[in-house]
């Protein structure tokens, strides 16, 4: 290795900060509730939300307990009865078409409020989180009034109150994907999101308001673990939808069994990224880069395992320290940060902890030589090579900033290797040829397989896994599918 | 003098070939009336371990035929199962102690099944997949894909032909492989329609029928870690929630238990496949 450039400002690009502001936060002390279109005291406690990067308090959060649960489906089963279930589809989009543009409107403060609570670089929550989360809401708006082209026959029925739980990765962007659809085919919703990153749902409770949405079409329970299972668990929901780790997903599966409830999980996933010999190298090497340090890792479908043809292992990982080394860690509000904090203290010690194994099992450690701030959470982006395909690091979800590289010699071996996991979520493909990569495509077990790209995500485009990473999908038509019954059902 | 007949042994039919029992058990298979009428393996666990390997080992050659491959081969199934319609009429008229007219009805519904799932091969995958218009240069393509081995409970006592075969030909459709556990009272016609699988250029183990205890062999196929789907179409009298709550460890997709049969339905299709979505760029020119 040579020409690695320091990224404390002594290197060939030096930057200032320029960090955005949260003024235009108006945030509350603390946050209740959001029941029947109203914000209201929990009766469970309340827990602090902190900012990962500094660990500064943001705001005190109610707790949901058992009583505040029941209250919230009662709502939305009321809400269901009486209102949303007699709107015709074409009043249901006009709702979710105000949501999406009032989403756009607010947009600079939700991305900052997402940052900030997330710990996620402020231009992915700006340019990408955001934006999604408005075309997510714009897209289903249009489906509202056109289910009978949904793939289920005519005048299919929604299933009811659908309670939603989701992770902390994609806050906003995972609540978008939950509501939206639940909204557009008919259903009412109670959603759970998760502990360490509940206030963009909060501030999106105030959209709803604003957006006149009826009360108790959508209700917002925050809370830990507990929260989430007594919502699944719920006797009056029809429908589960989680988004979360395979752990929790099969207790889910577990919890609903023999019940009514229709179930669909988002699960986790331990991506094969591949790159042939004859792919584009500088689009691969900015590719691996998005697939596993996109948002500190912290993805489900991340390309958290490279497999690499033999001839360009040296080559690509070469360019790949050398590309690594230009990243900025640091401030998730600066814009011109890379690599933002790490979620929470326990997501660090998991990232730590495997990554020490990674070393351990035989596996070369290499980081990015870069400062690592004071306070907060924080992991160097990091690579492992000489990885053995049955090393921990290359078997389990580390859910950080850690690439694994493998080497295969044929498309056969890189094929086995990829499938050589219970998840099945995702996959990368990079080579110049097509007929190659289609074949490729055809054989690997993955739900979603980018080819010479990695990370795109698009309401129009369904997105699922095979295998342990979960069932159904969400996105596109297939998206509605897991909120609609056929009308004989 | 009237001549000797010969009876038929009824085994179980694994990877295409057609076992004992590694257990050496059988169970008395008796007409309505009690009378004697075979002795059908009983399946153990070991069988259906057995089943599920050979079901595994059929995946890629049935799920990489071409679809229209796929869809003669169960075509050819209908006729194969049509040339052997008395026999069958014959069989289920003694074992499920209904008259010859209701026995044929069964019969000709099930031969029409596997007509009507074999038009599906080749076309399902444009009724339930989609090009997607993302919001960006790529060329955006959604298709289902078959989800794996699917262990199957067959209808118990509904129909002991047609119900297997609206619970198995579906699955086979999308190029999955399946291991079903026949009505346990009613297996012959199971064994028969085996036979008819293992002459109709159907791979072998694509299909694999145990015959015996439903409540014994269903909670090792439902915790079985290389089983993909679980169908508990039939299991409506079994401790099914623990069935479901067992293959919840491996995420399985499951089916519950519905009354009666389930006639013909895309939705039976579908249940067993998944969606695979590819992005691929395109190039600015």
């Amino acid at each position: 290795m040579k020409d690695i450039q320091p990224t404390d400002g002594r290197g060939f690009l030096e930057y200032a900060p320029a960090p955005e502001s949260t003024a235009i936060l108006h945030l509350k002390d603390s946050y209740g509730l959001f029941i029947d279109g109203e914000f209201r005291d929990g009766s469970g406690g309340s827990f602090s939300t902190i900012s990962p990067a500094t660990e500064k308090k943001i705001a005190e959060i109610a707790i949901a307990s058992e009583a505040d649960v029941d209250l919230a489906v009662a709502a939305a089963r009321r809400a269901y009865t009486k209102t949303w279930s007699k709107l015709s589809g074409a009043d249901r989009g006009k709702y979710l078409f105000r949501i999406a543009r009032l989403v756009q409107e607010r947009a600079r403060e939700l991305a900052v409020a997402e940052s900030l609570d997330n710990g996620k670089p402020i231009k992915e929550s700006r340019d990408v989180d955001v934006p999604l989360v408005a075309a997510w809401f714009f897209y289903y708006a249009g489906w509202a009034d056109k289910l009978d082209h949904a793939g289920l026959g005519a005048n299919p029925r929604a299933l009811g109150v659908a309670a939603q739980v989701i992770p902390w990765n994609f806050p906003l962007l995972m609540l978008a994907w939950k509501i939206a659809p639940a909204l557009a085919a008919g259903n009412t919703v109670v959603l759970k999101p998760a502990e360490t990153t509940p206030l963009s749902a909060l501030l999106f409770a105030e959209i709803l308001q604003q957006a006149d949405l009826p009360p108790g079409v959508v209700n917002i329970v925050t809370g830990a673990g507990e929260t989430g299972a007594t919502l699944v668990r719920h006797p009056d929901v029809d429908k589960v939808a989680f988004t979360g780790s395979t752990g929790v997903g099969r207790e889910i599966a577990k919890a609903v069994a023999g019940t009514h409830k229709k179930v669909t999980l988002e699960l986790g996933g331990k991506a094969a990224n591949i790159v042939f010999d004859d792919a584009p190298i500088d689009q691969a090497v900015e590719g691996i880069v998005n697939g596993i340090f996109f948002n500190q890792g912290h993805v489900c479908c991340a390309g958290s395992r490279l497999l690499v043809q033999e001839n360009i292992h040296d080559e690509v990982v070469d360019r790949l320290k050398q590309r690594l080394s230009t990243l900025r860690l640091g401030d998730p509000l600066d814009k011109n940060t890379d690599i933002g904090a790490i979620n929470s203290r326990e997501q660090l010690e998991r990232i730590r902890t495997l990554s020490d194994i990674g070393e351990q099992e035989g596996a070369e450690r290499w980081s990015v030589p870069c400062e690592i701030p004071e306070n907060g959470f924080w992991f160097a982006p990091t690579i492992f090579t000489g990885v053995t395909t049955s090393s921990r690091i290359a078997r389990e979800e580390i859910f950080g900033p850690v690439l694994s590289v493998l080497t295969f010699r044929t498309p056969a071996e890189a094929i086995a290797k990829a499938n050589n996991t219970p998840y099945g979520l995702s996959a990368g493909i990079w080579s110049d040829k097509g007929s190659k990569i289609l074949a490729v495509a055809d054989q690997l077990r993955a739900g979603v397989i980018w080819a010479n790209t990695f990370n795109r995500f698009d309401p129009a485009s369904p997105f699922g896994g095979y295998k342990e990473s979960g069932y159904g999908r969400e996105g596109g038509r297939h998206g509605l599918a897991a909120y609609l019954k056929g009308a004989s059902a | 003098m009237s001549r000797l007949a010969i009876p038929k042994t009824y085994k179980l039919y694994i990877g295409g070939k057609f076992p004992r029992s590694e257990s050496g058990r059988s169970y008395e298979v008796t007409a309505a009336d009690g009378a004697f009428l075979a002795n059908a393996s009983l399946a153990s666990r070991k069988d259906a371990r057995d089943a599920v390997v050979a079901a595994r080992a059929a995946v890629s050659g049935w799920a990489g035929a071409t679809a229209y491959n796929r869809g003669q081969v169960l075509y050819r199934v209908a006729e194969v199962l049509e040339g052997r319609r008395a026999q069958f009429v014959e069989e289920i008229a003694a074992s499920e102690g209904v008259t010859a007219a209701v026995a044929a009805r069964q019969v000709d519904e099930a031969i029409d099944t596997w007509v009507w799932y074999a038009g599906w091969a080749d076309k399902f995958v444009q009724v339930a997949g989609s090009g997607n218009p993302v919001a960006g240069p790529y060329f955006n393509l959604s298709v289902p894909e078959p989800t794996g081995v699917v262990a199957i409970v067959a209808p118990q006592g509904e129909g002991s032909l047609l119900g297997l075969v609206q619970a198995v030909a579906p699955a086979l459709v999308a190029g999955n492989t399946v291991v079903v556990v026949a009505d346990e009272r009613h297996p012959l016609s199971a064994i028969s329609l085996a036979e008819v699988l293992a002459t109709s250029d159907l791979p072998g183990g694509v299909v694999n029928v145990l015959t015996g205890s439903p409540a014994e062999i269903a909670p090792w196929l439902a915790s079985h870690a290389d089983v993909n789907a679980l169908d508990l179409l039939g299991a409506g009298a079994l401790e099914w929630v623990d069935l479901e709550i067992a293959a919840a460890d491996t995420l399985k997709r499951v089916l519950r238990p519905e009354p009666g049969l389930p006639g013909r339905a895309l939705d039976r299709i579908l249940a067993f496949t998944e969606t695979k979505t590819v992005w691929h760029t395109k190039s600015t020119i």
